[in-house]
């Protein structure tokens, strides 16, 4: 059992890094800023919700493991937000050029 | 190991100079913000959880905040565009340079092994009834330079203040925000404010004993207390509230008042009666925690620029 | 699996780290804020596995403060942004 605990999360935070990995290369390589945009909330929700769920079982109690949720959860709100603000700053700019 | 903390100094010295190379004011700004950043993970390799928590609450939380608001603020007067003289410039350079080489020249004239409290200060923890030394050295074993850096916080705002114009007095500061903000932003700060009072609480309470305290409290709650403003769920308080100025000066104010009893109750000025240090701590702590969480707020807000209705 | 997650944790802070290049570059301010804004969360991610790895009482504390203020630069970003600061004082005076 913990051994599969164990592969689960190295696989998960595998591909949390992954996330982490494209969604800067996107940031670097993609022509605009609204794509940019797009990229960055990716790695943000995926990327760091993919790391949590990976270091879920590690956590050391319940308590533990509820407040990298929690954690997670807060930083899907500010993202989200921050990402809807940054499109609606960028569609007003553009709108007024 | 080794290769992460070298590549973190690397970065952390890219960013330093980056901050300083760059032209604009705002990717200097910017700059700044990722180098907090940086900073707090630094402080977690050294084992400074308390240090890195502050950097990470005031890094992001107030100077991240203050600066972008003021960059953006001084960007619409009109000789912002003209960078500053060449003579300034040098001054600038050169007081930096004397500051980082002494600074330098203290560090590397350390002898081996540096000269260290530690071992003290974890000796005598018991004495204050508290489980983490940082809480034990700021509020216990050097309470009066902790109480002096507190009215230094009081002093930065009345200097803040102090640049208003004289019709303004007593008025409110310009709104943080938007007049009509973005309903996310609404919705963001509604939710975020409640769960970062909690934290901030949380962390307060907790630094007694673990990684946490006063300060970095104070700070989450200052910072809620900003996002609600820039909503504009709130507006910046009239600063001659009674009840502001009241919670402005009352975390050095009770602080003193515990100092000055020390003598009648424990026989030295800012001394705590023995078994009965940590409640006494927490107490000056709560009220901290308050002239905290509303002098960061009031920094980032200015001086009154509108007289404000009553 | 403890050097595994320090190095997960040290990739994945000098990948976003790179990702810095765009505050540098720009073009538009937006682009220099997102970049600041996905080293926040890679640091956070990078915290976690490193408190995870290492047990050092309060790292996750740290995480938990950056994870709260990570958005704030970027609203006061979008708040103040000349625009709105220029409607705002034409509309309160």
């Amino acid at each position: 059992m913990s051994v599969l605990l164990g592969l689960f999360s190295l696989v998960a935070i595998g591909a949390g890094v992954f996330f982490f990995v494209a969604g800067t290369l996107a940031l670097l390589r993609f022509p605009d800023s609204l794509s940019r945009l797009h990229a960055l909330t990716k790695a943000d929700n995926l990327g760091l919700g993919l790391v949590v769920l990976g270091l879920l079982p590690r956590a050391g109690s319940p308590l533990a493991a509820l407040k990298l949720i929690v954690l997670w959860a807060i930083v899907q709100l500010s993202s989200a937000t921050v990402a809807q603000l940054i499109g609606g700053a960028l569609r007003r700019q553009d709108a007024a050029e | 190991m080794i290769l992460f903390d070298l590549g973190l100094a690397v970065l952390v010295l890219g960013v330093a100079a980056w901050t300083i190379a760059a032209r604009e004011m705002f990717s200097a700004v910017v700059g700044y913000v990722a180098y907090g950043l940086l900073l707090a993970i630094v402080w977690v390799r050294l084992y400074a959880p308390d240090v890195a928590l502050t950097e990470a609450a005031i890094g992001s939380g107030v100077t991240g905040v203050l600066l972008v608001v003021a960059s953006k603020r001084l960007s619409l007067l009109p000789q912002a565009d003209a960078p500053p003289g060449r003579g300034l410039k040098r001054a600038a350079a050169a007081l930096s340079v004397l500051v980082a080489g002494v600074l330098a020249a203290a560090v590397l004239t350390l002898p081996d092994p540096a000269p260290s409290l530690a071992p003290e200060a974890d000796r005598e923890l018991a004495a204050t009834g508290l489980g983490n030394a940082v809480t034990a050295v700021l509020i216990a074993y050097r309470s009066f330079d902790t109480m002096l850096e507190k009215v230094v916080l009081v002093l930065a705002v009345v200097g803040v203040w102090s640049v208003a114009p004289d019709r303004f007095w007593g008025g409110r500061p310009a709104p943080l925000g938007p007049p009509r903000p973005d309903a996310a932003l609404v919705f963001l700060a509604r939710v975020l404010a409640p769960i970062g009072i909690v934290i901030g609480v949380q962390m307060f309470w907790v630094g007694a004993d673990e990684p946490g305290g006063a300060f970095q409290g104070g700070a989450i709650l200052a910072a809620m207390a900003m996002i609600v403003m820039m909503a504009r769920l709130t507006e910046p308080p009239r600063i001659d509230s009674g009840r502001l100025r009241l919670a402005l000066i009352a975390g050095p104010a009770v602080f003193l008042v515990v100092g000055l009893a020390g003598p009648l109750m424990a026989g030295s000025f800012f001394a705590y009666p023995a078994g009965f240090a940590k409640p006494l701590i927490l107490f000056i702590e709560g009220f901290m925690v308050l002239s905290i969480a509303v002098t960061l707020p009031l920094l980032v807000a200015g001086p009154p620029s509108r007289k404000g209705e009553e | 699996m403890n050097d595994v997650l320090l190095t997960a944790a040290g990739i994945i802070l000098m990948t976003v780290a790179a990702g810095l290049v765009r505050v540098l570059d720009g073009p538009r301010e937006v682009d220099r804020m997102m970049a600041v804004q996905l080293l926040g969360t890679g640091g956070i991610a990078a915290l976690l596995l490193a408190a995870s790895a290492t047990e050092v009482a309060g790292v996750e504390n740290v995480a938990l403060g950056l994870a709260l203020l990570s958005s704030f630069a970027s609203v006061a970003f979008v708040t103040a942004s000349p625009g709105t600061a220029k409607r705002a004082r034409a509309g309160e005076r």
